[in-house]
């Protein structure tokens, strides 16, 4: 039993730490720690500059253009780059589709995708889920039929989140309705910009458009868009569901959380003295601080498995459940430490402008503590990862 | 032991429920009587005590009213502790709404002390987070005359020197800052007490308010646990949801509980009211809380999207919370009071 990082992993981390610094704007910084949406532009901004470095997909192998980051590395750079506000990376190319891609796609598919995941080129969506098909995802019913050398595709997809930014969107498509519904299924990339398709916005309870409707109606989508062999695409959605979830539990954006709540609570006054001394808010930030420092090596736990080559199974249901409660009760904390300044509720006008009478660090609290309550709904609610658990793990 | 209503208030609430479904404005409020129910009938009105307050508001929050009614009840109920019946007539009347303005920057929760001055007829100062001040008539300020007491003034809100700052309310309704300049002020007299008896009756009015919110959240949730389908069977039949759905029903229960506590003590001495106050409001804000967030939790992510009708209502029961004192603002007093 070591709990220390070796000096190799120590460097990186120091490595890492001295590039955010020299490479992250603070302005960014200042609105991923506020909960303000980010433009377009700032995320292909931060995309661009990790690229650059080498640090967009540190943990592809190097064959594709990353660096064959360890468990360990790869843990490394997302605590410390969520510790510093850093945007989160947009996942649906980097983290989701380029894994699949690299261990499912064609020769022509990797090269033709993977440099232009890097590159900013391509932003991808995700179009999994439909209105009827949430937790029970094979239920899916988004329809790809033959037609010579194409697919034709009809049906909708919901909860796109981001499609309004994308060029491209990974689908899984219903293309037989024979055996288990799991059977039917192929994983399909389509280009946005095909006749067709048509994106809704779905506002979200803070009032931010995030996520999207798309409809398709007869989009002709080439046969060579096809991603490993038709029918099998649950095999390889479930790969994606299973590869990398070390940073499922989101340790260091609940880190970098509990820095921000301290702020407010160290500048917010409560009978003249400062929150952070009030016996009943103290109990309870220090619940809450103890829960992450065991979350935070129940998490090194995993990804120290993950080291030794056992791949993270049902144990990332466990981070799932247990990261996504702690990140939304520190969010909570954040609502309850500004006190009546989380009742004037904003969001951004047409023009982009904000205006909140309280503090600065109050302005989007009560909207983050909404929007967070996603986290525990989405990639498998926490209800579905308990059944997983019970089952896996438990046996019961 | 009764534990029902007398007829006359579950008539008010019976065509409160119906109205309030329909859509009501604040004339129609005022004809059906709701802020006639508030003022004591020594006050003009022909209610006021706890119950008549509980009733009223718990409708309102079922409905999801954004109409300021608990502001302008306050404000009312300072202005007849100020005999000033003429105006109390007319709020009972619909024709004149006003709103109270207390609350200043950095006081968080607490009823004091207050900085906004009284000189020469004119007000100085701001007042933070005034909810239902967008479009009142009347404000009702509290402000410290002679540089010590604190005395109720009022003051036409679109008065030279008078400035709002307004944004939407997690609530629902709106709430401004209001900035003070040298704005002309009528003095009405009046004392802190009142104005912390007025506060207590309020925070009755945000219990009963989020106990009909709570009950909209958890018949919305049950709804959709009855029809929403997943793996071939109507979530409903999970067991993992059936407890909690139970859980929610259970804890529904102690709030109303705690709810009609207060009202029953509303009038009773300060001690037993502060008392019963801060047991209610503790266990609403929680109890609130937990509704939403498993209600959202248990619907998924349609719950997450504006256009579900449950997130107005979602939000109003998080709002709960940061109006008159939080959870531990109020454990804290209970805790005081206790001792
Ligand atoms: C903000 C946001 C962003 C999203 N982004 C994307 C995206 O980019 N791409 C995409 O494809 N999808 C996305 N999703 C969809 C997300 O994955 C689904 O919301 C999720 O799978 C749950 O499905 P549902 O919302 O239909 O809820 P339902 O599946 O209808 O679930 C309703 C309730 O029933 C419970 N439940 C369901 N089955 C069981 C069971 N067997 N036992 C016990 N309880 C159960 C659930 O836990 C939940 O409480 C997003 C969702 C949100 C909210």
């Amino acid at each position: 039993m070591d709990l220390n990082y070796t000096p190799d992993e120590l460097a990186f981390r120091d490595e890492v730490r001295a590039f955010i610094k020299d490479n992250l704007p603070a302005d960014i910084a200042r609105r991923v720690g506020s909960g303000e949406p980010l433009t377009k532009a700032d995320m292909d901004l931060w995309h661009s500059r990790l690229n650059a470095k080498g640090w967009l997909a540190g943990s592809w192998p190097r064959e594709f253009g990353g660096q064959s980051w360890t468990a360990v590395q790869k843990h490394i750079f997302e605590e410390e780059y969520a510790a510093a506000h850093a945007p989160r990376i947009v996942p649906f190319g980097v983290a989701m589709l380029g894994p699949v891609l690299q261990a499912f796609g064609s020769k022509a598919q990797q090269d033709y995708y993977l440099p232009r995941i890097l590159s900013g080129e391509d932003w991808w969506c995700q179009g999994y889920s439909e209105p009827g098909a949430g937790s029970d995802l094979a239920s899916l019913k988004t329809r790809a039929v033959r037609d010579g050398d194409h697919y034709v595709v009809n049906g909708q997809k919901t909860w796109t989140t981001l499609g309004q930014f994308a060029n491209k969107i990974f689908c899984l498509v219903r293309t037989s309705t024979e055996g288990k519904p799991q059977e039917g299924i192929s994983f399909l990339l389509i280009d946005m910009d095909t006749p067709g398709i048509e994106v809704r916005p779905i506002i979200l309870i803070d009032g931010v458009h995030e996520v999207n409707e798309v409809w398709f109606t007869d989009v002709r989508v080439p046969v060579e868009n096809l991603v490993g062999k038709e029918n099998e695409g649950w095999t390889y959605a479930k790969y994606l569901l299973t590869h990398e979830r070390t940073g499922i539990a989101g340790v260091g954006f609940a880190t970098a959380a509990l820095d921000s709540l301290k702020r407010i609570a160290r500048t917010e006054m409560n009978h003249g003295r400062p929150l952070i001394e009030d016996p009943h808010f103290a109990a309870r930030l220090a619940r809450i601080e103890i829960e992450l420092m065991a979350m935070a090596t129940t998490n090194l736990r995993v990804v120290a498995g993950a080291a030794e080559g056992k791949a993270p199974g049902a144990e990332s249901s466990m981070l799932k459940v247990k990261g996504s409660i702690l990140r939304q009760q520190i969010n909570d904390l954040a609502r309850r430490a500004v006190g009546p300044w989380a009742v004037p509720f904003v969001s951004e006008d047409l023009e982009g402008n904000i205006y909140h009478p309280g503090p600065e660090y109050s302005a989007r609290v009560a909207n983050s503590y909404l929007n967070n309550r996603k986290i525990s709904i989405y990639g498998g609610s926490n209800e579905v990862q308990r059944g997983i658990i019970t089952k896996a793990i438990l046996g019961l | 032991m009764d534990f029902n209503h007398t007829e006359e208030r579950r008539m008010l609430a019976d065509s409160l429920r119906r109205t309030l479904a329909r859509g009501a404005d604040w004339a129609t409020l005022a004809e059906l009587g709701v802020l006639g129910a508030l003022f004591t009938e020594d006050e003009g009105g022909f209610g006021g005590q706890g119950f008549d307050i509980a009733v009223v508001f718990e409708e309102l929050g079922r409905a999801g009213s954004p109409l300021p009614v608990v502001e302008a009840g306050l404000a009312g109920g300072l202005l007849a502790d100020c005999g000033q019946a003429e105006l109390v007539e007319q709020i009972i009347a619909g024709t004149l709404r006003p709103a109270f303005a207390h609350g200043e920057p950095g006081l968080r929760y607490d009823h004091g002390p207050i900085r906004t001055r009284y000189e020469d007829g004119r007000l100085t100062g701001r007042k933070s987070v005034v909810e239902g001040a967008e479009g009142a008539d009347l404000l009702v300020v509290t402000a410290l005359e002679n540089g010590d007491t604190v005395r109720l003034f009022t003051v036409a809100p679109d008065a030279p020197g008078v400035t709002l700052y307004t944004t939407p309310s997690l609530n629902g309704g709106s709430v401004s800052e209001i900035t003070f300049d040298g704005a002309a002020a009528t003095p009405i007299g009046g004392h802190m007490g009142l104005v912390e008896n007025r506060i207590e009756a309020a925070t009755l009015a945000v219990c009963a308010d989020a106990l009909g919110a709570m009950e909209t959240a958890r018949d919305m949730t049950l709804d959709y646990l009855r029809t929403r389908k997943q793996f071939g069977i109507v979530i409903g039949k999970f067991q993992a949801l059936q407890h909690r759905m139970a859980d929610v029903a259970i804890e529904i229960e102690q709030a109303r509980s705690a709810v009609i506590n207060l009202a029953g003590h509303l009038h009773a001495d300060a001690l037993a009211r502060d008392r019963h106050a801060s047991a209610a409001k503790n266990m609403v804000g929680r109890v609130a809380r937990l509704v939403a967030e498993e209600a959202i939790q248990m619907h998924g992510g349609i719950a997450m999207t504006e256009e579900y009708a449950l997130a107005p209502v979602s939000r109003r029961l998080i709002a709960v919370d940061h109006r008159y004192g939080d959870e531990d603002w109020h454990l804290e007093r209970f805790i005081r009071l206790s001792a």
